[in-house]
């Protein structure tokens, strides 16, 4: 394994580790979605994005990120706080009163690292077409990147914006799909089945890329190709295959995990499965 | 009792047309967002004079707050323009948390509001949208009276940081109010002194006020009128200073009674100083098809009403002793 993959699988067991232990001490929260994002985010954050964790909200000369799907916020506050957005011991207050870690992410508390707020779902794809509009305002070519869940784009809103992005030549944008199959209901297939992705984002313009997301080595290949192809006259779209609950046996092959937090001893078994690499907060 | 006169008529949406194109001359980070009704909200002079500052992002209003939520990372001043009703029902969510709680600098542009957008009927006729956007925390709600007020307003929300409502009409009325203003979000203004009652209108109502004005001094009745153009945040010592005065209050709206400018005063006046208040507004119902002024009469948004909405609520002033 190459040195940097070896690194971000360590990063990500790590990350793994923080989203499990948030969610436990607070006893709510959505691990599943989380687990399943780990490897995508720890590569986006510690790999791919060229990113200031000192924080300016205008973000100017930087790449973005905007996470649409904003359940998932255990892994984004882990992975903020491990690139140096905050202390990793702030983690600790995840969804308890007073915490800038609201349940959902928000600018509203001024939590570094978090430029929108996100949950009411479908918002973000049209939000990140708006800041990579601005970097092309401002001569910035640095670029935007966003993640969606699959049954996130359920919602409308998301191909409003699918439409907008390749007639405007947003190519400064990449937008990831979280394809784990699992909404809360059940599965994506039995609660409103999305058919062909790939056919679907190509017949609306997009360049379509697959991905095989909880190998870390191809998470990294493809972003990297998915850079390489921008500024082409097309936005790109990432449909990322994961395992919801990823990283924890008893936590894959199932919705159960979308939103429940482990018991003490659901905690202890999961921690057993991930090595402590960066140390617990 | 000052006298208001007019030499011409026009349309409040002109005046953000004229309004926008001005603050994107100020400044460069100005830029626009419409959905398909560019010419309908007079937004084609910006588009004309700044193409590469204007997106035409077609009947997709949800996607057209969200990317100019978005644009303001980096920062534009992004305008959102389309009918009122498509501006807040519609988007209530995406205002919400792409532009309220995520405290952006969005400027949502509402034309066609209220009744006078006529023949078009109820589909189009919002009547609820000042409740709504002022129920926002952070969000400022404004609603110009007349062509000149309403492009010192837009030009002003340009220069104010923070998500602003702004909403006009398609009717014209009468110009009267003065060409080279400095608007003073937040500050209401006094168009005539007076004792007897106070009467509080914003948008197409203070035209009316002002001609209820000049009836009610023929019977005797020294109304003050004061234009409320900032429903939010409220100029509350206005209100205090001029009921604690006059003693009773009409309020005026092309709204609905529940959750408009009326509603705004009330708390204030049972909060701080409790007084007679008459509403003119529509009285919890949806329009219809018709001319403006045939709706603005059937629904009671007219000087008659105004007049009657002072001899009742003076009545009841008397009437408490």
């Amino acid at each position: 394994m190459a040195t940097n993959i070896q690194q971000l699988t360590q990063t990500a067991s790590q990350v793994r580790r923080d989203i499990l232990r948030m969610v436990h001490a607070c006893q709510s929260g959505h691990p599943g979605g989380s687990l399943g994002c780990t490897d995508f985010l720890v590569a986006l954050y510690f790999e791919i994005m060229h990113h200031d964790p000192s924080f300016k909200m205008d973000g100017k000369g930087e790449d973005l990120f905007f996470l649409s799907n904003g359940h998932i916020s255990p892994v984004f506050y882990s992975v903020l706080a491990r690139s140096g957005y905050f202390e990793v011991k702030e983690l600790a207050t995840f969804r308890k009163l007073n915490t800038r870690l609201q349940g959902h992410p928000t600018t509203h508390e001024h939590l570094p690292g978090v430029r929108m707020a996100s949950g009411s779902l479908g918002q973000g794809l049209s939000v990140a077409i708006g800041a990579a509009i601005t970097k092309k305002l401002n001569g910035d070519t640095s670029l935007v990147f966003s993640l969606h869940g699959d049954g996130e784009i359920q919602e409308g809103q998301i191909w409003e914006a699918a439409m907008y992005a390749p007639h405007n030549k947003i190519d400064n944008l990449i937008a990831t799909i979280d394809v784990n199959g699992q909404q809360i209901d059940g599965s994506t297939d039995q609660v409103l089945s999305l058919g062909s992705l790939r056919a679907k984002w190509e017949a609306f313009g997009w360049e379509v890329l697959e991905m095989s997301g909880n190998d870390m080595a191809d998470v990294v290949r493809v972003l990297h190709l998915a850079k390489a192809k921008t500024f082409k006259g097309k936005p790109i779209l990432i449909l990322m295959q994961t395992e919801m609950g990823n990283g924890v046996d008893f936590m894959m092959h199932s919705h159960k995990w979308h939103g429940i937090a482990p018991n003490d001893e659901q905690l202890a078994n999961a921690l057993g499965q991930l090595e402590e690499t960066l140390g617990d907060y | 009792m000052k006298k208001y006169t007019y030499t011409e008529k026009k349309d409040t949406r002109s005046g953000f047309g004229a309004g926008l194109l001005e603050a994107g001359k100020k400044n460069k980070e100005v830029v626009a967002l419409c959905a398909d009704l560019t010419g309908s909200l007079k937004m084609d002079a910006f588009q004309k004079e700044f193409p590469e500052r204007f997106f035409q992002v077609g009947i997709a209003e949800a996607n057209m707050i969200g990317i100019a939520a978005g644009m303001t990372i980096g920062g534009k001043i992004p305008f959102t323009g389309t009918f009122a009703n498509f501006s807040t029902g519609r988007v209530y969510d995406q205002i919400r948390q792409s532009v309220a709680y995520s405290d952006k600098n969005v400027k949502i542009c509402a034309s066609h509001a209220g009744l006078t957008l006529g023949e078009d009927g109820a589909t189009h006729q919002i009547l609820e949208d000042i409740g709504m956007m002022k129920m926002l925390p952070g969000m400022t709600v404004i609603n110009p009276c007349d062509y000149n007020q309403t492009k010192a307003a837009t030009i002003a929300i340009a220069e104010h940081e923070g998500p602003v409502y702004l909403r006009f009409g398609r009717p014209t009325v009468p110009v009267f109010t003065d060409p080279d203003q400095k608007f003073e979000i937040g500050k209401a203004w006094m168009v005539n002194e007076g004792v007897d009652v106070s009467i509080f209108a914003t948008g197409h109502l203070v035209w009316k006020a002002i001609e209820a004005g000049e009836k009610l001094a023929e019977l005797g009745i020294n109304a003050e009128i004061i234009n409320i153009h900032t429903i939010k945040p409220l100029d509350v010592q206005a209100i205090l200073t001029s009921v604690t005065k006059t003693g009773c209050v009409v309020s005026a709206e092309e709204h609905n009674r529940l959750g408009g400018l009326g509603d705004s005063i009330a708390q204030v006046l049972a909060q701080h100083l409790p007084a007679p208040q008459e509403y003119v507004a529509v009285d919890d119902s949806f329009g219809e098809s018709g001319t403006p002024d045939q709706l603005m009469d059937k629904y009671g948004l007219n000087s008659e009403a105004i007049v009657k909405a002072v001899q009742k609520v003076i009545a009841r002033k008397h009437a408490r002793g």
